[in-house]
């Protein structure tokens, strides 16, 4: 058991060989974990890239650029950066306009955005500067959990050291161009990582999504255009304006269409669980083994999640898949947020989806009802079944619920998130399921 | 005392309204310091009574409705006395797989309290938390601001020691 004296970051991120060419986003990391304050940062290149976009870039360029990259979304949908920021509004009489990074983490598995932030504070400053650049964005705002306390101490100090050199705050760097910069913390509630709920949360409202449309660009926080970004996808844009797209384009393996590097990681009963820096396109099977070190002695492999509880389950077999989203998504999920989650043996699948569904059910916001009924329907269907108490319906109302819930039948993406999981485990482990109907329930005769 | 209708007038301290005012200043409606405001009151008090909301509502220039819808959302904002420490269990899948419930189950032996329930002495409180961000040491837990990971069962008495 560890109290962690140092930033519970800390891991494998920090001691695997890295570089600037291959590593953007976490070479500058510490060999000790300590965060990277200003001098350090300045003294490994940091802050060139916006002193590059500021002096000598037009806003225009700055968005061409990211959107030549391909840089997709780093918080679990994917959705092309570029893309999102094109549908801001250049309009020069709207000159209220707001960038917002999404740093409410709280996906289950996921602890990337953590790592930036502790470790590297003026990496996430220096991407947000330039974002805010690129869309004339007067002020921003970290959006950052509660919970997460080191984060919230380490990103103020950043900010002030920022702003006493100039690097935040009025006219920056002689550019001319005015951004200020705050952390807002929240205070629980998963559904805050929604890019709608957030901002009525930003707004000090219940964190219930928005109808889209209108989408945040055109009417965001306080009606005003509003582009909300992840942390990690923030951080990727200094290297691209500092490097340029042809570098940005070469990380990724061959056969990846996802263009960069990502945060991926593997935690469960693996011999070195942890986060690493890798390129798009790796094998997963790579990620588990040579990074994560394949299981501990004793566990065996029985499914994994590529990335958070909102996606699918997948088999040993599909190891072999690349990682990136069209490489999961050949094998019947979605990459989420890349770190993956291995299951091993002595998990029974009715178990981990009973505490699964008990989560998103918690985390519900309860405005529409397919996820306000239907999340605890699915939950006190699942605990019957793990204690051996269910009945001969269970299994087909579970996936009924599957489908009721599923993508575009529900307000937002949280129930579609919630079923996914559930649907893919009765998919590959249904005789777990069936195992929990109880004996009791079935007509005379028939084997259970 | 009975913590659904609160006789005693509620007054916020000198120190708790200017840190309040001085929120509003971020951002371009005063509504937008609900949060911090309730987290203000929190933080000075342990929980935020029932008169608090009245108080904030005032200063925000929002009905007092809209500041208690706000703070019965949001699970960190704590609506009845707590204890003097807090314990958040991570209940993610991760943490599941870790085995975090034989630690909560131990925590909630030594302490004879379910999640949701505070010790008679008002010493601990305990609550499940979305996922830590710690899950390269799962389990994890959180007792006030500090951080915990690879937790066992057999560690809980030792660890809750420390917080008297």
């Amino acid at each position: 058991m560890s109290v962690t004296k140092q930033l519970a970051s800390v891991g494998p991120a920090n001691r695997i060989a890295r570089s600037e060419e291959t590593h953007p986003l976490t070479w500058r990391l510490r060999d000790d974990g300590e965060p990277v304050w200003l001098d350090e940062y300045r003294q490994k290149n940091g802050y060139a890239a916006a002193r590059k976009a500021l002096a000598e870039m037009d806003q225009a360029d700055i968005v061409q650029r990211v959107k030549e990259s391909g840089l997709k979304g780093r918080g679990g949908a994917g959705f092309p950066t570029g893309v999102k920021w094109g549908l801001m509004p250049t309009n020069e009489a709207l000159n209220i306009r707001y960038l917002l990074c999404n740093a409410d983490e709280m996906e289950p598995n996921t602890w990337k955005d953590r790592l930036l932030m502790e470790q590297l504070p003026h990496l996430l400053i220096e991407g947000m500067l330039i974002s805010a650049r690129a869309l004339k964005a007067y002020r921003g705002y970290i959006f950052l959990r509660g919970e997460y306390v080191d984060a919230a101490r380490i990103l103020n100090r950043a900010i002030d050291e920022a702003k006493a050199a100039g690097l935040l705050g009025s006219n920056i760097l002689g550019s001319g161009f005015d951004f200020e910069l705050f952390v807002h913390t929240g205070a629980g509630r998963y559904i805050c990582g929604e890019e709608t709920a957030l901002i009525n949360s930003l707004e000090g409202r219940r964190a219930n999504p928005r109808a889209k449309p209108p989408f945040p660009a055109a009417v965001g926080v306080w009606g005003k255009p509003t582009c909300v970004n992840n942390v990690e996808t923030l951080c990727n844009v200094p290297a691209i304006i500092g490097n340029g797209v042809d570098w940005y384009k070469s990380l990724a393996r061959p056969g990846s269409e996802d263009h960069g590097s990502k945060l991926m990681g593997f935690s469960g009963k693996v011999k070195n669980p942890g986060i690493w820096e890798l390129p798009f396109g790796i094998s997963a099977g790579e990620l588990f083994e040579d990074y994560a070190g394949g299981m501990k002695d004793g566990y065996i492999l029985k499914c994994w999640q590529p990335g958070g509880a909102g996606t699918g389950f997948l088999l040993p077999e599909h190891l072999e898949a690349q990682m990136y989203a069209g490489g999961i998504g050949k094998v019947g999920t979605r990459m989420g947020t890349g770190l993956a989650l291995a299951v091993d043996h002595t998990i029974n699948m009715v178990s981990l989806l009973r505490n699964m569904e008990e989560f998103f059910a918690r985390e519900s916001c309860g405005w529409c009802t397919p996820c306000r009924d239907g999340l605890p329907w699915s939950v006190k269907i699942l605990r019957a079944l793990e204690r051996g108490q269910g009945t001969e319906q269970d299994l087909a109302t579970l996936l009924q619920l599957v489908d009721f819930l599923g993508p575009g039948r529900t307000f937002c993406a949280h129930a579609p998130g919630a079923v996914e999981p559930l649907g893919s485990a009765i998919k590959y482990f249904r005789h777990e399921f069936e195992a929990g109907v109880s004996q009791a329930a079935l007509p005379a005769g028939q084997p259970a | 005392m009975n913590t659904l209708i609160q006789t005693d007038r509620f007054v916020l301290s000198d120190a708790e309204r200017s840190a309040i005012e001085h929120e509003t200043h971020h951002y371009e409606d005063p509504r937008a310091a609900s949060i911090e405001a309730l987290k203000i009151v929190q933080k000075a008090r342990g929980w935020v009574p029932d008169g608090a909301a009245e108080a904030i509502g005032a200063i925000l220039g929002i009905p007092a409705s809209d500041i208690e819808g706000v703070a019965t959302f949001y699970s960190q904002i704590f609506r009845q006395p707590v204890g003097r420490h807090v314990i958040r269990v991570c209940d993610s899948m991760t943490c599941f797989i870790g085995g975090h419930e034989s630690v909560l189950g131990a925590i909630e032996r030594q302490l004879g309290i379910a999640p949701g329930q505070t010790t008679t002495d008002g010493r601990f409180t305990l609550i499940p938390v979305c996922c830590l961000g710690n899950c390269d040491k799962a389990p994890a837990l959180m007792i006030d601001d500090d951080t915990f990971g690879d937790v066992h069962a057999d560690g809980v008495a030792a660890l809750l020691e420390a917080y008297p």
